[in-house]
């Protein structure tokens, strides 16, 4: 497949595996921010090929992972309800929640439908006009737009059946809480190359200014992924600290305007909590108050009444996974004393297990046979 | 969740919001285009959740490439230390 295969050429990586060998001086933490970096990393066995002194430490970026334990109870709450049709991704379907996950509630009878694209929901709000159809929004700034769209739609269409349990989250505030973390060890960042598609990177500019860390916008492939991290040890072993953008072929440094300014009309900032760091100013977004009425958390405040305070209680008590500290790239998964014991994809502990980006999913694809 | 994937646009239908048909290979999909009103069909893109998130630059894939060929060769290598 074009704009495939030529980035995964072996002779490529070799040459950038060799240079880095070369330039290479001394220690330096590298952090890859995006679970599917992450993946490409593992599953080619980057980490291993590196010099030495290189570590590359894995970032939150999975917004399954991250994705706060009251909007899955939430989303469990309203599946389970006979009027409501919940439609989600894939992979949040196994996510554990504080009583069961949403694959759990559909084989007890709720109501989850799996769609590929926010569309979908749509089409099913428009087919099935006396249920409540509710989308699960989960995702970082990538898929903002499609959400933001699908919103807009369903006002254009004047669909009255129609919600959004709204978890975007963010990616800059969360380099930001790692790089102002007193145990922060990372020295430069690989960025995500499919969320700065649609944000660009000039925001990071000034991330990169005031901790003195390169951050290098880097796509997916094996090839991206060394060319990546040496354009970040060139610039440490140079003593620079720019953002460059490896991933030229999608990347623009404004991003994908007409994409920002979909999501800029819809949504606002918001606090929002992270599954693993607690909560963060500004780091997720919600719907803005001409929107309002699409959000499904207030369009169901009464049935959803309560729930907060259980999953409270239970986000403390989640003590046998370690989560948080994978995702802060502050514990290697195979370091997990549950790690393929307790913990599997089949019986996951934590969402970092469930998700095709997790960490966690990625060692013990790649890692334990 | 951010996966995305690079396919051709094969067709784009007049349609709100606009869509297109997008080939992954053989497979072929209906992909909103509404993110990327100026893309032509020939076009590749890459699509993210059913969405074309954005046009595929073949120029600076080709740079891209074209610098870590270099790498690999060691003269170009020695004559870039020069400048540098
Ligand atoms: S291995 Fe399982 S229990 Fe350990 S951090 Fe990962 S998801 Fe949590």
């Amino acid at each position: 497949m074009k704009y495939l295969d030529e980035f995964r050429d072996a002779h490529l990586v070799r040459a950038c595996l060799d240079q880095l060998r070369a330039i290479t001086t001394r220690p330096w933490t590298l952090m890859e921010v995006c679970g599917g970096q992450t993946h490409t990393i593992v599953r080619y066995r980057l980490d291993q090929l590196l010099p030495p002194q290189i570590r590359v430490i894995h970032g939150p970026g999975c917004p399954v992972c991250v994705t706060p334990m009251e909007l899955i109870d939430a989303a469990i709450e309203l599946a389970a309800s006979p009027e409501v049709l919940l439609c989600s991704f894939g992979d949040m379907l196994r996510v554990p929640g504080t009583r069961g996950d949403l694959l759990g509630c559909k084989a007890k009878g709720g109501n989850v439908h799996i769609i590929y694209s926010p569309l979908d929901a749509l089409q099913l709000a428009k087919a099935h006009p006396h249920k409540q159809v509710v989308g699960f929004a989960v995702g970082f700034e990538t898929t903002a737009p499609a959400h933001a769209l699908a919103v807009k739609e369903a006002a254009r269409l004047g669909l009255t059946n129609y919600s959004l349990i709204v978890a975007h989250v963010l990616v800059p505030p969360a380099l930001e809480a790692i790089l102002s973390s007193p145990e922060n060890q990372v020295q430069g960042f690989l960025a995500a190359g499919h969320v700065c598609t649609i944000m660009g990177y000039e925001m990071y500019e000034a991330l990169a200014r005031r901790y003195r860390v390169p951050i290098v916008v880097t796509g997916f492939e094996p090839v991206d992924l060394v060319e990546g991290l040496l354009l970040t040890i060139q610039q440490l072993e140079e003593g620079r600290y720019d953002v460059l953008n490896q991933y030229a072929r999608s990347v623009r440094r404004m991003g994908n305007m007409n994409a920002r300014a979909l999501v800029e009309e819809v949504f606002e900032p918001t606090t929002r909590t992270w599954r693993g760091f607690g909560e963060l100013p500004a780091s997720g977004l919600a719907l803005r108050p001409t929107y309002r009425d699409y959000d499904a958390l207030v369009r169901f405040a009464d049935r959803l009444a309560g729930l907060s305070e259980k999953s409270a209680v239970s986000t403390s008590m989640e003590q046998d996974c370690q989560s948080g500290l994978v995702l802060q790239g502050r514990l290697k998964p195979s370091d997990c004393p549950a790690f393929g014991t307790r913990c599997t994809p089949e019986h996951p502990l934590g969402a970092p297990m469930v998700s095709a980006e997790g960490a966690c999913a990625a060692y013990y694809r790649y890692r334990s046979a | 969740m951010c996966l995305a994937i690079p396919g051709q646009i094969q067709a784009i239908h007049d349609t709100e919001p606009k869509m297109g048909t997008v080939a992954f290979g053989g497979v072929k999909k209906e992909v909103c285009l509404a993110l990327i009103p100026e893309a032509q069909v020939g076009d590749y893109v890459l699509v993210h959740v059913g969405f074309a998130i954005s046009r595929l630059d073949e120029r600076a894939a080709q740079e891209t490439l074209q610098m870590v060929r270099t790498l690999g060769d060691r003269d170009n290598r020695r004559s870039r230390d020069e400048i540098s």
